[in-house]
């Protein structure tokens, strides 16, 4: 069902943990349906030539509730994101974590926006929190996530709910 | 070896007249006697099918489309393996009336709230004996009793618990059960459901009119045989078998529960198969403690959403009154005839090291 890398990152994920003093944290997901992310970020100036002086993500870990693809798709963001600009790390999507992974089952394939997600979410949180400037694109997407997040929550709430009218009173 | 004749040698159709089909009759009449002797049943009242998914269908839609002139209430429990939930869930689509028993937290089904629930229009009640997930037994002769006195056809779904408890149909109380071969070490592909003679079923299955008219088509001679056989040997060693494996179950949850904080055993604790532990484990989720299990060499499964194909939690951890939250760290343990002291211990020693691990990862844990 899983690739090798999968399984690979799952058993043995890459930064994980939390990180003292983050600059940025990107929590997503709800543990009512199973899947929660929190990514942490630090920030710094590059001190390679190509993007000398440019703020990167100099390290990143994460903390995870879930299944195999979640922790997978985790360690796997952190790995893309580590040394990135935030112009570049905005970039990674789910096609770039699910293929860098060798593929993802489709049921499991929102575990990898969930990843994307985060990272936006710890990026976007940087920014606010130190007043810089936010780009449209990105203060769009940190909407969608946000709302995505609540039609979630209702979801269950009304699924939830209609579970314990089958059930009755306890 | 017993099954095989049947797939070359003593090819013969049990329809058939010519020796080589009444070969294969007197093999199946055998395998009937056997079964029905098991549960206290008279030969006639055994039918053959396919699987305990077929036996449960023809038991519910059987009893639902023979008495519709008596009434359309049907009571099932709230943790139903799925195909009498769906099977129900269907019924109520053609116009019966399903009314679902909650079940405490301890996965027991109080037999007052199903007699309560009666009502004059009611013509079935069904509930699972030994439930898959949580392995909890339910209190069938009292519920039994209960149908008989308000004069209410019952049935219970007893895959799980056939060759693993003592059953009298009669003693108990029960009017159609279900049984599986595959549950108790038998070939896949043969199952029964008793109808207690006298009780009018409509057939799902209309053809040849095998099996009293109620199932047609050609029997599975071999699966059958193979059936008959498994569930004698179940008998015979019922008892050891069920001291054993009662000791590695308690085993398992005594020390996994000491062993790992926040852990908890899911249904009761004493009313339940021998083979059966579900246990929970909060902050982590189950589909990630299969996959680092099954890298161990331990195969177990679980009720989180993660792992079904419909991403939705367990109904039965449901009924518990649990919530999804607590669902998803819960992992089902069964054990088998062959399961060993070391095997035990192995998990013992491997379990609580991958809740550990997991709970590191788990922004959660403490």
């Amino acid at each position: 069902m899983y690739s090798e890398d999968v399984i690979k990152h799952f058993r043995n994920p890459h930064n994980m943990g939390k990180i003292k003093k983050p600059d940025g944290i990107g929590k997503v997901g709800n543990i009512i349906c199973g899947d929660v992310m929190w990514l942490y970020i630090k920030v710094g100036k590059s001190a390679s030539r190509r993007k000398k002086d440019e703020e990167v993500i100099i390290d990143v870990k994460f903390e995870t509730f879930g299944c195999t693809a979640a922790i997978a798709t985790s360690s796997m963001i952190t790995d893309l994101a580590k040394g990135k600009t935030f112009e570049e790390a905005l970039k990674i999507n789910k096609q770039e974590i699910t293929e860098s992974l060798g593929g993802l089952p489709p049921i499991k394939v929102h575990c990898s926006v969930l990843a994307s997600d985060a990272l936006v979410e710890a990026i976007y949180d940087y920014l606010a929190k130190n007043k810089r400037p936010i780009s449209k694109e990105l203060e769009e997407r940190h909407v969608h996530i946000k709302r995505e997040k609540e039609i979630i929550e209702e979801r269950y709430k009304e699924w939830v709910g209609k579970q314990e009218e089958v059930v009755g009173e306890k | 070896m017993a099954m095989r004749p049947y797939f070359n040698r003593d090819f013969g159709n049990p329809s058939s007249l010519h020796s080589f089909g009444q070969k294969a009759k007197s093999a199946l009449e055998g395998s009937r006697n056997v079964i029905a002797g098991l549960i206290g049943a008279k030969s006639e009242e055994i039918i053959f099918t396919s699987s305990a998914t077929e036996s449960n269908n023809l038991a519910l839609k059987g009893v639902a489309f023979a008495n519709r002139d008596k009434g359309n209430h049907i009571i099932i429990s709230a943790i139903e393996h799925d195909c009498v939930l769906n099977t129900a869930l269907w019924l109520s689509k053609q116009g019966f009336e399903i009314t679902q028993i909650p079940v405490g937290k301890d996965g027991l089904v109080d037999p007052e709230r199903i007699e309560k629930s009666i009502k004059k229009d009611t013509i079935l009640v069904s509930v699972i004996w030994g439930n898959n997930e949580i392995g909890t037994l339910q209190p069938i002769v009292e519920i039994g009793r209960i149908c008989r006195k308000k004069n209410v056809l019952f049935h219970t779904d007893a895959a799980q618990a056939f060759g693993k408890i003592p059953i009298d149909v009669v003693r108990d109380n029960v009017d159609l059960l279900t049984a599986s071969s595959h549950k108790i070490y038998g070939p896949k592909g043969a199952a029964f459901l008793f109808v207690k003679r006298g009780i009018l079923l409509t057939p799902i299955l209309h053809g040849g009119g095998q099996e009293r008219n109620l199932r047609s088509s050609t029997e599975n001679i071999g699966s059958i045989v193979g059936f008959a056989i498994a569930a004698e040997i179940a008998d015979e060693r019922m008892n050891s078998e069920n001291k054993k494996l009662l000791m590695m179950r308690d085993k398992i949850i005594n020390k996994i529960l000491r062993k790992v904080p926040d852990s908890y055993l899911n249904g009761h604790p004493t009313k339940r198969i021998s083979n059966i532990a579900n246990l929970r484990f909060a902050f982590v989720e189950g589909e990630s403690m299969i996959m680092e299990l099954s890298a161990a060499g331990i195969a177990v499964s679980t009720g989180s959403a993660c792992s079904s194909p419909k991403l939705e939690p367990s109904h039965v951890l449901l009924a518990l009154g649990l919530r999804p939250e607590e669902i998803h760290g819960s992992v089902r343990i069964s054990l088998g005839r062959w399961t060993t002291d070391k095997e035990i211990d192995y998990l013992i020693e491997v379990l609580p090291r991958v809740v550990e691990k997991l709970r590191k990862i788990s922004p959660f844990a403490r």
